[in-house]
């Protein structure tokens, strides 16, 4: 099944997200080898130059390394993934908050709100 | 970076009607490049003539600096928009024929890309559906180890299954020293595929762009981007 991809930003972007999700929620685990960027082309049915530009940047984000007889594999370096989802936990939170006082709503009324949320999640777990 | 196809002040005309109207024209080698524009824009025009297949009335073609001619025949993989494989051949006579036709041809390369469509060797083409005729024919082009390919609506008139193993072909046996220029009007199929794009409008590039950079400076896909270009 090709990606999905949205028409407003470049490819290789969304591909980047993408397989950043994909190493911080352990889709791809520490350390794994990475398929080629033929195959993961072939997968994501992209343009293997986009997806080699995607690759490159989670190289600079510390995210995947290349060695030279094994290709690429994700980081072992589990404080480069931590610092990455932080980071990306941070600006969801901030998209997150900035959403909700557009909707009107103090910062205060925004977690009173999700503490109740998560009472409600609870409850919802219990009935089901 | 060197490029693959030059053109410089290219026309072409039909009696009373310009074709092509002084195309110039640098394409880079190792990319994959959308050549896109309405019905009878002159995308089948342009590739005939860089393929050889037709003379300009003025101007000049280079590919890999050489100019259109013998010694570029060689260089260049041509898909026409009709398939030309005789209703007799069968697949295997198919296979044989550019074997003997083609130095570039990379036999067990095909038999591979055939084996996925489950073509029998002794079938023959009129017995095969055209979508299945189609495929046989992209995966004869793209067998050939050739430094540009020409693909004139590879992914026309056929299902969308089909278009995805269209694509699939393509992308899989794309290797980044080969450039390929694909026409078609379906663009939002093809985007994803494509580091470049020229947007043909009535014998002449009205637009020569990365998608990447439509993308980042306009927020659109190129699909919308070419549906307002060309408005009817």
């Amino acid at each position: 099944m090709a990606w999905q991809f949205n028409s407003n930003r470049p490819i290789y972007q969304q591909i980047v997200d993408e397989i950043e999700l994909r190493i911080l929620n352990g889709t791809y685990e520490m350390g794994m080898r990475l398929p080629s960027v033929r195959d993961l082309a072939v997968l994501a049915a992209v343009n293997p130059n986009t997806m080699q530009r995607a690759l490159a940047e989670l190289e600079e984000m510390g995210l995947v390394s290349t060695q030279r007889n094994t290709g690429r594999t994700v980081t072992t370096d589990e404080t480069a993934v931590s610092r990455a989802r932080d980071i990306k936990a941070d600006l969801l939170a901030e998209t997150f908050m900035m959403q909700m006082q557009a909707l009107g709503l103090s910062r205060k009324e925004v977690l009173e709100r999700l503490a109740k949320g998560e009472h409600k999640e609870g409850d919802h777990a219990v009935n089901s | 970076m060197q490029s693959i196809l030059e053109t410089r002040a290219l026309s072409k005309r039909y009696s009373s009607t310009l074709a092509l109207n002084n195309v110039d024209l640098s394409l880079p080698k190792g990319k994959i490049i959308g050549l896109l524009g309405p019905n009878g824009s002159g995308k089948t025009t342009l590739l005939k003539i860089v393929a050889g297949l037709l003379t300009p009335t003025t101007g000049t073609v280079l590919v890999d600096n050489q100019p259109v001619g013998e010694g570029t025949k060689s260089l260049i993989s041509y898909l026409p928009e009709r398939t030309y494989l005789p209703d007799w051949m069968t697949v295997e006579d198919c296979l044989d024929y550019f074997a003997d036709f083609y130095k570039d041809f990379d036999m067990a390369r095909a038999r591979e890309m055939l084996s996925r469509l489950n073509v029998p060797a002794g079938k023959r083409m009129k017995q095969l559906s055209k979508g299945t005729r189609e495929k046989m024919q992209l995966v004869l082009v793209m067998s050939r180890r050739a430094k540009l390919y020409l693909l004139d609506e590879p992914i026309g008139g056929v299902d969308p299954a089909t278009r995805d193993y269209i694509l699939d072909t393509i992308i899989g046996n794309y290797d980044n020293e080969a450039t390929i220029l694909i026409s078609t009007h379906l663009i939002a199929d093809v985007e994803k595929v494509l580091d470049e794009f020229l947007f043909l409008k009535e014998g002449v590039i009205t637009m020569h762009d990365t998608t990447d950079n439509v993308r980042e400076t306009q927020g659109k896909s190129l699909d919308e981007l070419f549906r307002e270009v060309f408005r009817c």
